[in-house]
């Protein structure tokens, strides 16, 4: 039977030392259908797809296109047999025109000269096929990242693929870029072309997939006719569990006479008289949108930026860090956006990333007490339930979750007051996300106080006991939890464009 | 199973390589290779390298590089040799004020890369041009000799069979390695060399620690100076010229990764030992100065070859 399909992926497992990211996976593709591949993060779709392009070998298993058996892919082989992937970052070269770009690495020549006319001429061709309007002349670095995206797509139909698996299409993508790029599919479905979509946005699984996957923990779950799913249903195969709650009830635990951190007209890193107040035990959310200056706030209150005017006052001392070090000593801890690039120490152990910020406090004469560091971070490995086979695991190694989980271990080991939280849950999935939200919840009820900076409208309000929305550099509005509102914060967020209407 | 026993492997894969090389040039040079006489002699050769190779192994660490110890290996050889000779210094004084020098050297490539952020590569490619040419104006190019007797201390005495030379080498590896596994500026070096940024956010102050880690560079590139001046009893202003090449050969070898965060001590004396003999080796065989060139260059090649492939296999 196995001609009705296209690609077949059979039981692929793949090791890595310490972790297994794929235990096993199947997935059948039929001619000309849209697949939905959905699945938590670390689930293992990226490391699925990436066994189909070639850029990661399967430990076992067997990769079938169109009947031909193959152990391992190469991006050779996967070219050859049809198979194209468009990632989440395009391989573009922005100096290059439309055209070049469709024919980058294959260019059509004229003896030893290119022929730019011709390929303009294919491309024009190649898009018109698409019904996308883009100047074949122009160059890609002033196309909008939509239509860099069909570019990529173009290319892959141009060499013939058989097989386009989209990673995350949408995530860059305007509402009406989505739209094009959605009528853009359904033209590749009825053209024959099968199509492996992979998103987190189960609405869009849902519009455009004839099928849906799941997988889980690097293991297949199920596969459901579209029509007859549900997104409960989904939601439920993807996490293991119903989620009954999405914010864990907290105990009420501020304590209004004890003010941890105050502003006082704070100006610096770009921000204008910054001024707040954060109370024991009380999760202080910061609201506003991307490049409003919350990114910026925290950077000056951890000692990573420096301050130009205005107080900071901790514990009713006025101080002012001039290093995240001197912060650290002082009790203040950030947890950043970019995990991997400012969080964790990926090539590091779990037991060096929790004692990096106590190294000089647990050493004699520069000698570190081993026991010690040792005790710490098992202790924190058990009390915040980070999961891995042994605290010498090398960080890189671990979910996001866990790697989160792992900084959060490391400001706990700095016994930290207050806790800077800078979009906590950034790429982490449904499950673990729970698990985040309830360590907060630990934190303030143990008395310590946390700001948390969060992009996500509904985690802002539901984890938040007062919010300040920052828009532009400047403060612009503080809300009590009586009066917590979508609306009402959006509107503060974009309230310089008000101030021009009025 | 299959895993762990590929790792122990490819831990000892520098060891074994260590032990074909012996018995190839054990059998080719007819026995002299490993006779008593030639493995005193080995080690007094590598003696100095070994020294420099511990504090070039912590800038490498950190994903840095130090051009500049052969530099610091001539001008510690010539300022000492003057001292003693021509000012009537005290042996131990000048030792000690040239060590100083060769660590103020290294705290200026620290200044130059932490402070100004001048890339590590040009900032101590420039240091070593300059003290370069220091030593040539404070010798005027003339070799320096005439020690006091006992400064052969350290480059030609030997406690017994063994080399002091030897003894000064396994101690200072010792330093090193227990720098880089009980000491918290290990764990920093580690950190700073698999992320810099992430590094400094955990609260590491960073630019001390690359101030310290040239400056520990230098006073290993200028204790390997001493040495090499106590054995050749006679300050050359050329004496130190391509060193770094040797030394960054033995290191990388060892298995300390130019991408940084990656390396241990053990790796490097193998490393060290490697080096050594091959070019002990080579000149028992009769092997030219340039063919020597040819071969070094190629295992250094070979050698940043196998590291940056185990990162990409490590990528799929």
């Amino acid at each position: 039977m196995s001609e009705d399909y296209v690609l077949e992926l059979e039981h692929i497992r793949k090791e890595y030392p310490g972790v297994v990211a794929l235990k096993d996976v199947t997935l059948k593709l039929h001619r000309g259908e849209v697949l939905g591949l959905i699945g938590e993060n670390g689930a293992g779709k990226s490391t699925l797809i990436k066994c189909c392009s070639g850029a990661v070998v399967p430990t076992s298993g067997k990769i079938r296109v169109n009947g031909k058996e193959f152990d391992r892919m190469t991006p050779q082989l996967a070219a050859e047999n049809g198979i194209a992937i468009i990632y989440q970052e395009f391989n573009n070269v922005g100096e290059l025109s439309a055209a070049e770009n469709l024919f980058l690495g294959r260019p059509i020549r004229k003896g030893i000269v290119i022929d730019r006319k011709a390929m303009e001429e294919e491309a024009a061709k190649a898009f018109e096929q698409l019904q996308i309007k883009i100047n074949p002349r122009e160059l890609v670095k002033n196309l909008s990242v939509g239509y860099q995206q069909m570019i990529e797509i173009a290319k892959a139909i141009q060499q013939n693929a058989q097989v386009l698996i989209m990673d995350e299409p949408s995530a860059p993508l305007t509402t009406n870029e989505v739209e094009n790029m959605f009528k853009v599919v359904e033209l590749l479905r009825k053209k024959g072309v099968s199509i492996i979509y992979i998103s987190h946005r189960l609405e869009e699984i849902f519009r455009l997939s004839d099928r849906i996957e799941v997988i889980r923990d690097g293991e297949y779950v199920d596969t459901l006719i579209t029509p007859k799913a549900t997104v409960d249903e989904l939601i439920k195969m993807m996490v293991g569990r119903e989620m009954t709650q999405k914010y864990p009830p907290r105990k009420d635990c501020i304590d209004k006479n004890n003010v941890v951190l105050e502003l006082k007209n704070v100006c610096g890193n770009g921000n204008k008289n910054m001024s707040l107040q954060i109370h024991a035990g009380e999760v202080l959310g910061l609201g506003g949108l991307v490049g409003a200056g919350r990114t910026e706030l925290a950077e000056v209150i951890f000692g990573s930026k420096p301050k130009e005017s205005g107080q900071i006052i901790l514990k009713g001392k006025e101080i002012d860090p001039k290093s995240p070090r001197e912060a650290i000593n002082l009790g203040i801890a950030l947890v950043p956006e970019d995990r991997k690039r400012h969080g964790a120490l990926l090539t590091n152990s779990i037991k060096n990333n929790i004692n990096m910020p106590i190294y000089e406090r647990i050493s004699t004469a520069s000698v570190i007490d081993s026991a010690t560091e040792k005790k710490t971070a098992e202790k924190y490995k058990e009390e915040i339930q980070i999961k891995c086979p042994s605290i010498n695991q090398l960080v890189k190694n671990l979910s996001g979750g866990n790697q989160q989980k792992v900084i959060l271990g490391k400001w706990l080991a700095a016994d930290s007051q207050l806790i800077i939280f800078d979009e906590p849950t950034r790429g982490i999935d449904v499950g673990a996300k729970y698990e985040i939200y309830k360590l907060i919840n630990d934190l303030v009820e143990d008395g310590r106080s946390v700001l948390m900076i969060s992009s996500e409208m509904e985690e802002l309000i539901g984890m938040s006991d007062r919010i300040i929305v920052l828009a532009e550099h400047e403060m612009t509005g503080e809300l009590q939890k009586e009066e917590f509102n979508a609306d009402t914060i959006m509107a503060y967020a974009s309230a310089i464009d008000k101030k021009e209407v009025s | 199973m299959k895993t762990s026993s590929n790792n122990l492997l490819k831990s000892n894969a520098i060891w074994l390589v260590f032990l074909a090389e012996v018995i190839i040039f054990a059998v080719a040079s007819g026995g002299t290779f490993i006779s008593s006489n030639n493995i005193v002699n080995i080690t007094r050769q590598i003696s100095y390298y070994g020294i420099a190779s511990i504090g070039m192994t912590f800038v490498i660490l950190i994903a840095g590089i130090d051009l500049s110890i052969g530099s610091i290996i001539t001008l510690v050889n010539v300022v000492c040799a003057y001292l003693m000779v021509n000012m009537g210094v005290n042996m131990w004084l000048a030792l000690l004020l040239s060590l100083c020098l060769a660590t103020l050297i290294g705290v200026l490539n620290g200044a130059m890369v932490a402070s100004i952020g001048i890339p590590a590569l040009i900032a101590t490619f420039a240091s070593q041009t300059i003290f370069e040419g220091v030593a040539y104006l404070i010798s005027a190019g003339r070799p320096i000799s005439g020690f006091d007797p006992n400064f052969g201390l350290f480059g030609r005495w030997s406690l017994g069979p063994v080399p002091i030379c030897a003894i000064i080498m396994v101690l200072c590896f010792a330093i090193g390695s227990f720098i880089l596994n009980k000491s918290f500026f290990g764990r920093y070096f580690y950190a700073i060399g698999g992320n810099e940024e992430a590094a400094e956010l955990s609260g590491i102050r960073v630019n001390r620690i690359k101030y310290l880690i040239y400056a520990l560079s230098g006073l290993f590139a200028g204790l390997a100076g001493i040495v090499l001046l106590s054995r050749s009893n006679s300050a050359q202003s050329t004496v130190g010229k391509g060193l770094e090449f040797d030394v960054i050969t033995c290191v990388v070898l060892g298995g300390v990764s130019v991408n940084g965060g990656v390396g241990r001590m053990s790796g490097v004396v193998a490393g060290v030992l490697i080096i050594g003999s091959l070019t002990n080796g080579m000149i028992l065989m009769d092997v030219s100065e340039y063919t020597q060139m040819v071969v070094k260059g190629i295992v250094l090649a070979i050698a940043v070859g196998i590291d940056c492939i185990s990162k990409k296999r490590q990528a799929t």
